[in-house]
């Protein structure tokens, strides 16, 4: 651990956002870590755990960008840890990490998302047809493919500004990541239902104000904008709100 | 400790903290919005003026797109003749889901860009009063803007005749680029990429599966490039406003390449 802010070409200055539950804003702590070639912010936080600090608290698992488990926000910008490398930061100033700021925090970089787990139970699971044969053509499968993609690393939810900077709007928004779910399961061409009422009236798809901040943090590049909110908000549009449709429907 | 706490100073933006804007990003931010508002600032300062100006809108075959269709209606000839024109426009822009991001970012800070905060409120999103109804109205202002379209689309093959004689002048090439540049813009729209592919569990299970799955290809690429087209349309529109306007007015002469 160390105070020093000097500039070294071999050294990283690691600053680790650190606290105990409940402990929102915590204390920035620095780590002097050696610089290696091709190494990941994951890396030196593992380093600093190593050899500094062994109750330095982070999640993570496999470390290829592919389980979601390293979400934090480096230079206050949400990433994975481990696919965020040292050298695409700014050489010349600290690497500083915090946990997400959406959710609350059990230790240091490790947060309770378990909130996720919970709104994706409300989500209707797939019910499949039983008036169609059990075959489809891979054009009819592209979409839903791309939904399947996400690693539930929960940093759309992390940037979604409709909870980021109000938690009190949990309750009533799902949020891009159970988005991207829904729309999986409503591409599928297998299945029955119609979920367009349930992304209005529970998943509160509507406060989505489509500035895209969920697309542009996704590791996986998901679409998640273009791909599965706005096609949902259309739907809603269709179903509820369009007056040309109601009075031919009569309702 | 010290030390830590003028640290903590220096980087820690936690949310909901009060003020727009607080956030623990070290990289400039704060450039793209600025840079949307003033391009969007600019646009409309120059549309507002040239729209309500009345004057210099046409040159020999060519008119300006803000005022085309020239309609001018008897009792009213004291209005200008834009102002029945760009409602459309103005209205499918407004309500344009890529316009909604940009202005919402750049004018109204919600967020003004990702991770950093934004006015305490109580958010309502796109739930809230007129806002839920932008979808639909986008949707209606997309078949007018189709059909506003095929107009510019026809100016820009009027401006091909010169007094009876086929002929290419730079205007030519400025209402054909204006066109082409405002279609490519239109049909990337999210709602017609939603018309065409949309409500559609499988394309291969129903009749003209393969109509919509193509077209709704075909849009999807446009639709990805639909920021690109949003800005080089709307500042394209104003160069051909401003190219005829200038010959108009007899500042410019129009160099004939054939």
């Amino acid at each position: 651990m160390s105070d020093s802010t000097t500039t070294d070409e071999k050294v990283l200055q690691l600053v680790v956002n650190r606290g105990e539950a409940g402990d929102e804003r915590g204390q920035d702590v620095t780590y002097e870590i050696p610089r290696v070639k091709g190494m990941v912010v994951l890396d030196a936080v593992l380093y600093a755990q190593g050899h500094q600090d062994q109750d330095l608290a982070v999640r993570w698992n496999c470390k290829a960008g592919k389980c979601g488990s390293c979400a934090a926000e480096i230079n206050g910008y949400p990433r994975l840890l481990c696919k965020t490398r040292v050298e695409d930061l700014p050489a010349d100033k600290p690497v500083r990490v915090q946990p997400m700021q959406t959710f609350t925090r059990i230790k240091d970089l490790v947060t309770d998302v378990s909130w996720n787990y919970e709104m994706n139970k409300q989500i209707p699971p797939f019910t499949p047809r039983e008036d169609k044969e059990w075959r489809w053509q891979q054009r009819d499968v592209e979409r839903a493919q791309e939904m399947r993609k996400c690693i539930e690393c929960f940093l759309c939810q992390d940037v979604c500004h409709v909870i980021r900077y109000q938690r009190s709007n949990k309750p009533k928004f799902a949020g891009p990541r159970f988005f991207v779910r829904t729309a999986g399961l409503d591409y599928h061409p297998m299945d029955a239902l119609d979920r367009a009422e349930f992304l209005k009236k529970e998943a509160g798809i509507e406060m989505c104000n489509v500035t895209r901040c969920c697309t542009d943090v996704c590791p996986e590049h998901i679409q998640i904008t273009d791909n599965a909110i706005i096609p949902a908000k259309e739907r809603i549009v269709d179903q509820f709100h369009d007056p040309v449709k109601k009075a031919v429907k009569g309702t | 400790m010290q030390d830590l706490q003028t640290r903590n100073q220096t980087f820690v933006a936690h949310v909901g903290e009060g003020a727009a804007g607080r956030t623990a990003r070290t990289d400039d931010w704060w450039v793209e919005p600025t840079l949307v508002a003033v391009g969007l600032v600019i646009f409309i300062i120059y549309s507002t003026w040239a729209a309500l100006v009345g004057n210099n809108y046409a040159s020999g075959p060519y008119i300006s797109p803000f005022y085309s269709p020239l309609i001018k209606i008897p009792g009213l000839e004291w209005i200008s003749p834009a102002i029945f024109v760009l409602w459309v426009p103005l209205g499918f822009r407004g309500s344009c889901y890529y316009y909604r991001k940009a202005y919402y970012r750049a004018f109204f800070w919600s967020p003004p860009a990702c991770a950093v905060s934004e006015r305490p409120k109580e958010y309502q999103g796109e739930r809230a009063g007129v806002l839920r109804w932008l979808p639909i109205v986008h949707r209606w202002f997309l078949y007018l803007s189709i059909i506003v379209l095929a107009i510019l689309w026809y100016d820009a093959i009027r401006a091909f005749d010169f007094d009876g004689h086929f002929g290419i002048g730079l205007g030519t090439i400025v209402l054909l680029v204006n066109a082409a540049m405002l279609t490519f813009f239109t049909f990337g729209c999210h709602a017609l990429r939603s018309l065409v592919g949309g409500n559609q569990k499988c394309f291969s299970c129903g009749m003209g599966g393969d109509i919509r799955y193509n077209s709704w290809k075909i849009v999807s690429v446009l639709t990805r490039q639909h920021p690109m087209w949003a800005w080089l349309s709307l500042y394209m529109v104003a160069i051909a406003d401003l190219y005829v306007r200038l010959l108009a007015a007899g500042v410019l002469q129009d160099p004939r390449i054939f």
